[in-house]
């Protein structure tokens, strides 16, 4: 590491909202050329800090220092011009400007007081040839990627600020290839002396890149390590503050293979969507999904659920044949499932967690039976208790939560159908570690109570530590079963390469 | 008081609030504003007047809260009172019976709603689109049924829902108030309130949820029918006639501001009738107000809009989360002296 230059420290921030301290007297250094990673479980404080730093929030108490000076930044535009930019997991440019207006917006060159557009797209051009990237800048922004939208976001924040680099949770909606081209530049932008603030919850990401990990738990400073001195167990007893289980995939070998066959797929897809397969499912087991984004996973979730209707094929359980023409007669036959994109498909963002909680059931049982105020609080206060769902209280908004309490709350809607097909469509995603350790173990509880679950992952540990069986899905057909013994995430690995080799040839 | 009726009176506070300091205003300006007089066992006065004039879009409103919960839009509900109105005139002076004429009517504002909500809910169009275009189609319509002229009608029992009155109030005001009461009981006694309003909110999710979008989609827009219908109705029988040309117009406009004024956001999710119904009394009182105070009539139209503006302003999440601000901070601190004993 170089010499320790401080660029940005803060010293003993106090941040109080109503009714809660979201931060108390933390500290925060942050050196020339290095990249920090700002670590620890959702509501720990971590936004706040970063929101402190940024002026979107206004501390109420410790000092900022830039460069060895006072600063106390009153806005995010404020903080820009003193030089700590920040680039979020949504990214906040205009998809319907063109990449060099978003990179120049606001600072557009002028030439007689119009806008020079040839000048600003040979600027833009030069600025993103900095990131190796080469692109028609005079495009819409959203005809690229996210992965591509991220480095232009990067490109215009270091290009306004220039010392401080915040990134938070860049990497949400990454796969693994974006990833490493982002890190490529988040390197040589450390190479030229930048600060970078880096928040994620991906513990391989943090050992890949990060030179200093501080953590942050309930609002308070834990410490602050070299990355090479700190161990991967050490830090996540850091984040938790307790122990964590052994790391899922230890838990190998316990899971249950299920009882008789429940539920019978045959032929059952949708052109256009997947490929017709054949899936049996036992009562009291796990079958997991792994493939590749964009090999069908989804396509699966959506057909087995009836939000895409299957154009083939028939389901039975116990003999008796299903009706999955819609969610609502999948619901009827006692299926559920938790979409991919909580956000979009998951959350009623402005109605209360208990109402969220009610929201399948009531509609299963039809708007003529309102389930009483009385039931809706009983059923919330149950599963709020039950599954941990970290909340003020009950009438909270869901959009307030964080994404594993939302997660949790999902959870919570559909149990309260009780239902005996769950499909979980990647669970895990985006959520701290104290949420997912709670959610896996959750998922291993239905199963022994005997539901029958399917769950889709791309964290192939996981789905090893819970599935009795793992589908592999390639170009949106069902390519490999691994029973037993075979399921390892070598095994995985191996089967989704060799199918791919297969259609390769 | 209960959680419940405390968060009613939260909810209902503004517009409560806004519409007493415009009754106030006027009464400076107009001192016999309150004054009621009973003649005829029926009750006479300003403040019947406002409740009275006020029918048409209070109306309008109660359908108009419920489709804009969906995230929708109705703008055609001036011209469906227009067609309503033809409708009912025409009905009744080819002989058809009272009863028959008001069901055919009802028939035809349900029939309205229905093509909207099909053109929303199965078709996925936008809802300002797809209404827009019963909203310019609709004038025709009724003009075809009148055949240009305004087509009158003396069936007593019509004229009574214009101009009668029950247990001491005009007719208009014991329609809208008994079906505002109707609906708000509808929707908030069954779950319908809250499927409509997780609907509004993220329509993807609530189907994903087992809630039937579509048939609650196209419920809200008959429910807009109706309300229409009997608007329309309302309207016609006042003047005795079936107006194809002015009858609802613009009204569409006055309605939706009623229920934005009454707090229910055009995102859709939230919403609140009986706040929609202050909200439409409040813009009524504006109305009666401007002309009771003696404003030159000309000056009428940038009053109301500045007023609503000012509403608009208090409402507004910057404004309503410095109230809560405030209003914690007096919390917080009676309970840290409460802790210190």
């Amino acid at each position: 590491m170089q010499a320790s230059t401080s660029i940005l420290t803060a010293t003993a921030i106090d941040k109080i909202f109503p009714g809660a301290k979201a931060l108390d007297r933390v500290d925060f250094s942050l050196h020339k050329g290095e990249v920090h990673a700002l670590l620890g479980e959702n509501g720990a404080g971590k936004s706040t800090l970063v929101k402190c730093l940024t002026g979107a929030y206004r501390r109420d108490g410790g000092r900022i220092q830039l460069d060895g000076a006072d600063v106390d930044p009153q806005s995010t535009l404020e903080a820009q011009n003193l030089g700590i930019g920040t680039v979020y997991q949504e990214v906040n440019l205009l998809p319907n400007l063109t990449v060099a207006e978003n990179l120049f917006l606001g600072r557009q060159p002028k030439r007689f007081g119009f806008i020079d557009s040839r000048e600003m797209n040979r600027r833009a051009k030069a600025l993103l040839a900095q990131y190796d990237l080469d692109i028609d800048v005079t495009a819409g922004l959203a005809t690229y990627s996210v992965a591509v939208q991220q480095v232009i976001a990067i490109a215009r924040a270091v290009d306004l600020s220039g010392k401080v680099l915040i990134l938070d949770e860049p990497t949400a909606s990454l796969d693994a290839h974006e990833v490493a081209m982002l890190f490529r530049i988040v390197r040589r932008l450390k190479e030229r002396g930048l600060g970078i603030v880096f928040i994620t919850h991906f513990l391989e990401q943090v050992y890949d890149i990060s030179d200093r990990i501080t953590v942050l738990r309930n609002g308070k400073l834990v410490g602050t390590r070299a990355t090479r001195d700190l161990p991967r167990r050490d830090l996540i007893a850091m984040m938790l503050g307790r122990e964590l289980v052994q790391e899922v995939a230890a838990e190998h070998g316990t899971k249950s293979e299920g009882g008789d066959v429940r539920f019978r797929f045959r032929n059952f897809g949708r052109k256009g969507h997947i490929h017709p397969f054949d899936l049996d499912v036992r009562k009291g087991e796990v079958v997991g999904i792994a493939g590749l984004l964009g090999s069908g996973r989804t396509e699966t979730a959506e057909i087995m659920f009836g939000a895409e209707r299957a154009d083939s094929g028939t389901v039975e359980a116990d003999g008796r044949a299903l009706d999955l023409s819609s969610p609502r007669s999948a619901i009827r036959e006692k299926f559920g499932f938790c979409p991919e994109d909580r956000k979009i498909d998951g959350i009623i963002g402005d109605l209360s967690v208990r109402e969220n909680i009610a929201l399948a059931l009531q509609a299963r049982r039809g708007w003529a039976r309102p389930i009483s105020r009385g039931e809706q609080d009983r059923l919330a206060d149950d599963y709020i208790k039950a599954l941990d769902i970290r909340t003020s209280d009950r009438e909270k908004p869901i959009k307030l939560l964080s994404g594993g309490n939302q997660q949790k709350a999902i959870l919570a809607r559909w149990l309260a159908t009780n239902p005996d097909f769950l499909i979980l469509d990647e669970p895990t995603r985006g959520i701290d570690v104290g949420a997912h350790a709670e959610i896996i173990r959750l998922i291993e509880s239905l199963c022994e109570k005997g539901m029958s679950l399917i769950v889709i992952s791309s964290e192939l540990e996981e789905l090893v530590a819970y599935s009795s069986r793992v589908i592999v899905l390639r170009d949106r057909a069902h390519v490999a079963e691994l029973v037993g013994h075979q399921v390892t995430t070598d095994g995985i690995v191996e089967a989704i390469a060799a199918s791919a080799a297969r259609t390769d040839a | 008081m209960s959680p419940t009726l405390k968060a009613y009176a939260i909810r209902l506070f503004p517009q409560v609030a806004a519409l007493a300091v415009i009754l106030l205003m006027v009464s400076i300006a107009f001192p016999g504003f309150f004054r009621l007089e009973m003649q005829n066992g029926r009750l006479y006065g300003s403040m019947i007047d406002i409740l009275n004039r006020g029918a048409p879009v209070a109306l309008l409103a109660i359908g108009m809260t419920v489709v804009i919960a969906t995230k929708g839009i109705d703008l055609s509900v001036g011209a469906v009172m227009a067609i309503c109105g033809a409708v009912a005139a025409a009905a009744i002076t080819s002989g058809h019976s009272l009863a028959m004429t008001l069901l055919i009517t009802l028939g035809t504002g349900i029939l309205c709603g229905l093509w909207n909500g099909i053109l929303v809910a199965v078709l996925d169009i936008q809802p300002i689109i797809a209404t827009l275009v019963l909203m310019v189609a609709g004038r025709g319509i009724a003009q075809l049924i009148t055949e240009g002229a305004i087509l009158t009608f003396n069936d007593a029992g019509l004229i009574f829902i214009g101009s009668g009155s029950l247990f001491g109030l005009p007719m208009p005001v014991v329609v809208w108030l008994a079906f505002g009461i109707l609906v708000a009981l509808l929707v908030r006694r069954t779950a319908l309130g809250m499927l409509i309003e997780a609907l509004g909110v993220n329509r993807r999710a609530s189907m994903l949820s087992g809630v039937s979008t579509g048939v609650l989609l196209i419920a809200a827009y008959v429910l807009s029918g109706l309300c229409a219908a009997l608007a329309g109705i309302i309207a016609a029988a006042d003047i005795r006639g079936a107006d194809a040309n002015n009858a609802g117009l613009w009204l569409e406009l006055d309605a939706i501001l009623a229920v934005v004024v009454g707090g229910t956001s055009l995102l859709g999710g939230r919403f609140s009738i009986a706040a929609s119904l202050i909200g439409a009394l409040i813009i009524q009182s504006v109305n009666t107000g401007i002309l009771l105070s003696g404003f030159p009539p000309e000056f009428n139209l940038i009053i109301k809009a500045a007023i609503i503006v000012l509403i608009l302003v208090i409402q507004s999440p910057r404004a309503q989360s410095a109230f809560v601000f405030l209003s914690r901070a007096g919390a917080s601190e009676k309970k840290t002296e409460q802790e210190a004993k």
